[in-house]
């Protein structure tokens, strides 16, 4: 009954039957931009509290938001690259809450009419499939600044630098039915962000957060009630936080109970979630549209404009790169899932073997990077250096064990191939008379295992090409040496 | 001293440019006057250093021949104006301590043309009102009657007050509901309420952001267009602020309106409407027609619903704006043991009871379930008001009406509150559809009090509505000094 090892991700197997997982996803993306939404203070991160504040960021009286043009643009952008209907008239309204870190009392963001529609999105799973993810709408905002508990034992602090930051919310429709899929679906929003600059995707900086809605069901009934997880920052807890709130869910539903609309929060300690505050509690945030800014009105041709801009997007990158390359599209999705990933690549895959390339990179680059703790931008290796192994691979000029002894001195020197095989004399011996030389050595030091060989015993071919290879310290060219040793043999 | 009192500001400006007096003499009879006259309440705030320095700036200015347009020109700034480093308070106790550190666009485009910055004006507490009555500080009084205290109307009371009883050249104002031309009305002087986006919202104390809009309150008409010319004028940090050049409105003060025609709205002479009002407002309709306009019936047939529609549209914009009044940056603040509870109590002590109303009102009219009845229909009706004026504005070039239903009103005589928002029924409808109005003073009622008529022109006609209420002005006559005005 409790067997779980064949229930499909997203699945609970309860007593009642298996249960399905419904997931919507809020994702809060903080524009790339250096001024705040509405006021010109600097959107940067990890300035001393309360250095990037506005009049207008700290709501003195008199003071009047202005839209920052450069964030509409980006949220167009991410618009036109989710393949959302972008809105050419769009209201900014007042959400209305008070919280010492709300100086206006109010957040500005847009509610009934925000600046992108619907859309949708294809995400790539681990098992080589794809789904599509639809997209309910993205709309500006505010976020809000920051207050500290734990500075003092009866006052609180309030850090203002992040007031008034744009960030983009970005709201998926219900379509998501496993945690492994909510957290592909941040990879690929994520992937796309960075391609077009929009958000750098930080989730440590806090420059990605997601809110993830989850309610369960048994297959085929309707939508049951939904919980709200707050403010995520990877994509590990998003994971974790869906999988344990659906179990919680499904355990109160089991034992006959009803499941409370309401705020939770994951506790990363426990790896559970917790009330924050019940439906009774919510908000009423009482909209409205906010009459110091006019609704925001752009033409057909700015956003053509931007459209045409657009840089090329991971999917289409993918289909290029399976054509254009040959490689697999499991190993193009990999490489497309960042654009610097992507760049490096094409780099150093340009004029050699596309499949070599994509293998030395996914398998042994990033395998090196994870093992010694390093970000892909910090790779002592560059695109070029790795194209040119892939060359000395190709060309023969060393073989492809050579190759990765090779290779982990370029992750030690960050010296170039050719140098390290120069220096260290690896270049492979592909002469007919150095290679005999080395055969006849062979056969002269193994006189009984040749007879034993000539007499029938096949299999000791391989031993002979060995010992030509241990001779010749790996540098013996291994296709020259089965030609010869076959001809020696004969 | 005394004459010096008597010169209007153009007149004033003429004596200046041509170096009759010196602008340190005439701001010090203003500052003798405002101590003469003190018992008004009119002033929050006196300046006097500052205005004595900026006057004598001035004079430089004047000798050496690089005078501005206000140049020397003693003024007073209703209390919404945030005056870098002058105490603004908007008339409330939770800003009883607020130094700005910045300066309102409108009020820097008047330093920038040369005026004299004499002191802060008392208003009603954050605008909300019509009687002055609501300020943290207590009344202004109506310098009309020496034996009577009669409101001077508000919320622009004290710059009302001021202007009448000569203890500034001119004074700014906000307008949202009528809040420069009740006053100006009630204290027989000039009160203009620009086109919505004429002047920048930017550093002045926000009530309703659709509806707030500054002006001038002056001795004449000529005065509120010279101090116009300097206030208005696009502004980037301001959204709402209109990217028009406005004219120089003084080249519109002789134009004259002959052939021009002048709406007279049937929806603005309804029960309840003083006699002396009717009958002044019938004399204008008279002086215009005699200088040559055509006199052409009106109807605004949405007009009954405007009060209801500004009384949902100004408390909903209200009680979120004033939500940065918690205490927790500046200005007052109680300390308690949780956030909440210092918010209750820092809020509860700071405003008083008008902005609490209003602040409950449009809170409500927010809320879930009620917004679409009440906030989303107010919006409708605002259209509809809008879309009336539309309408009549292709059949004439001006609208005459009354500006206030009765003149003053005697302070303290405990109104409620409906009663008081009745005070703004002819103002209200041209502030729901942002079009420019002027009260001038006619006459005088039976108890010696002030009448004032208004006229209401299309947006962005400010020129327009010069010449007409210049005209008006000139036929009328009214010359009249209020009994209380330093002398």
């Amino acid at each position: 009954m409790n067997d779980t090892s064949n229930l499909k991700p997203g699945h609970i197997q309860g007593e009642t039957g298996i249960w399905e997982m419904v997931i919507g996803l809020e994702i809060h993306a903080q524009i790339s931009s250096k001024s705040k939404l509405f006021s010109g203070a600097s959107a940067s991160f990890g300035s001393e509290a309360n250095r990037n504040v506005s009049l207008v960021d700290a709501a003195m009286p008199g003071m009047l938001p202005v839209i920052n043009e450069f964030c509409v643009e980006q949220a167009v952008k991410t618009g036109l690259a989710l393949n959302a209907k972008i809105n050419n008239v769009s209201v900014f309204d007042r959400k209305n809450y008070f919280y010492a870190d709300l100086p206006q009392g109010y957040q500005i963001s847009q509610f009934t009419k925000p600046i992108v529609g619907e859309g949708e999105i294809i995400v790539d799973l681990d098992d080589g499939e794809q789904t599509t993810i639809g997209i309910e709408r993205l709309h500006l905002e505010q976020d809000a600044g920051k207050s500290l508990h734990d500075q003092h034992p009866t006052k609180s602090y309030i850090d203002l630098n992040r007031t008034g930051v744009a960030l983009m919310e970005i709201v998926s429709k219900p379509d998501i039915r496993s945690p492994q899929e909510a957290g592909a679906y941040v990879k690929k929003i994520r992937s796309i962000l960075r391609y077009i600059g929009a958000c750098d995707g930080n989730m440590e900086e806090g420059s990605l957060r997601a809110d993830c809605n989850v309610s369960v069901r048994k297959s085929g009934e309707e939508f049951g009630t939904r919980c709200e997880i707050k403010n995520l920052n990877s994509i590990r807890f998003i994971i974790q936080a869906i999988q344990s709130e659906a179990e919680r869910q499904v355990d109160i539903l089991e034992e006959g109970g009803t499941i409370d609309q309401e705020t939770r929060l994951f506790d990363t300690s426990t790896g559970e979630t917790r009330s924050m505050r019940s439906k009774e509690d919510a908000h009423d945030y009482r909209y409205f549209p906010d009459p110091d800014l006019l609704p925001l009105e752009f033409s057909e041709s700015w956003v053509q404009d931007i459209k045409e801009k657009l840089p090329e997007l991971p999917d289409s990158l993918k289909k290029r790169l399976v054509k254009d390359f040959g490689i697999t599209s499991y190993d193009a999705s990999i490489l497309v899932e960042e654009k610097d990933y992507v760049d490096f690549y094409q780099q150093a895959a340009n004029g050699r073997d596309g499949k070599l390339t994509a293998n030395w990179m996914i398998t042994e680059l990033f395998g090196a990077l994870k093992k010694d703790n390093l970000s892909f931008s910090e790779s002592p290796i560059t695109s070029e250096n790795l194209g040119e192994l892939i060359s000395l691979i190709s060309n023969g000029t060393i073989s492809g064990k050579i190759a990765k002894e090779v290779f982990s001195e370029m992750m030690k020197s960050k010296k170039s191939p050719s140098e390290i095989v120069k220096e260290k004399g690896l270049e492979q011996v592909s002469d007919d008379t150095e290679i005999l030389k080395l055969i006849d050595q062979v056969i002269s030091d193994n006189q009984d295992k040749v007879n034993e060989y000539l007499s029938g015993k096949d299999k000791l071919f391989g031993f002979f090409v060995g010992q030509v290879m241990k001779l010749s310290q790996g540098k013996a060219n291994p296709g020259v040496v089965n030609k010869l040793l076959k001809e020696k043999l004969k | 001293m005394s004459e010096l009192l008597d010169f209007n500001l153009v007149e004033a400006s003429e004596a200046l440019k041509n170096k009759k007096i010196s602008s340190l003499e005439l701001t010090k009879a203003y500052l003798k006057s405002i101590s003469d006259t003190s018992s008004l309440g009119a002033y929050l705030e006196i300046v006097e250093n500052k205005a004595i320095s900026m006057a004598k700036e001035s004079d430089k200015k004047l000798i050496d021949g690089t005078a501005r347009p206000l140049e020397g020109i003693p003024i007073g700034i209703k209390d919404m104006f945030c005056t870098k480093d002058i105490k603004t308070t908007a008339s409330s106790k939770i800003l009883e301590n607020f130094v700005p550190t910045y300066e309102s666009t409108v009020t820097q485009n008047l330093w920038n043309d040369g005026a004299v910055i004499l002191g802060k004006l008392s208003c009603d507490e954050f605008a909300m009102g019509s009687s002055n009555e609501t300020a943290a500080k207590g009344n202004v009084i109506n310098p009309w009657l020496k034996n009577k205290k009669m409101s001077p109307g508000g919320s622009s009371g004290g710059s009302a007050a001021a202007v009448a009883a000569r203890s500034a050249l001119a004074a700014t104002g906000t307008d949202t509901g009528g809040s420069i031309r009740q006053p100006a009305a009630f204290c027989g002087i000039t009160g203009l309420k620009p086109t919505y986006g004429r002047c920048s919202r930017w550093g002045i104390v926000a009530f309703s952001s659709s509806l707030d809009q500054a002006g001038p309150l002056t001795r004449t008409v000529s005065d509120a267009a010279l101090m116009l010319n300097s206030m208005a004028g696009y502004d980037q940090k301001d959204s709402t602020s209109a990217n028009l050049k406005m004219p120089d409105l003084m080249d519109y003060l002789d134009k004259g309106i002959k052939g021009k025609k002048i709406g007279i709205p049937k929806e603005y002479t309804q029960d309840g409407i003083s006699e002396d009002i009717v009958k002044f407002y019938e004399k204008s309709i008279d002086l215009l027609k005699d200088e040559g306009a055509e006199i052409i019936p009106v109807s605004l047939p949405h007009t009954k619903y405007a009060l209801p529609a500004y009384y949902i549209i100004a408390p909903a914009e209200a009680s979120s704006n004033l939500a940065r009044y918690d205490g927790v940056r500046y200005g007052a603040r109680q300390e308690a043991s949780s956030l909440d509870e210092m918010y209750e109590l820092t809020r509860g002590n700071g405003f008083g009871d008008e902005v609490k109303r209003r602040i409950m009102i449009g809170t409500y009219v927010l809320s879930s379930g009620y917004y679409d009845a009440y906030y989303l229909k107010a919006q409708k009706v605002r259209r509809l008001i809008k879309e009336d004026f539309e309408n009549v504005y292709k059949q004439v070039d001006y609208i005459l009406t009354p500006s206030t239903p009765t003149t003053s009103f005697e302070l303290g005589k405990k109104q409620d509150p409906l009663t008081m928002y009745l005070n703004d029924i002819f103002t209200v409808p041209a502030s729901l559809a942002g079009l420019p109005g002027i009260s001038l003073p006619v006459g005088l009622d039976k108890s010696g009090l002030p009448i004032g008529i208004q006229l209401i022109a299309n947006s962005f006609d400010e020129p327009g509505l010069i010449s007409t209420a210049r005209v008006l002005e000139m036929s009328a006559g009214f010359n009249f000094i209020a009994d209380g005005a330093a002398k």
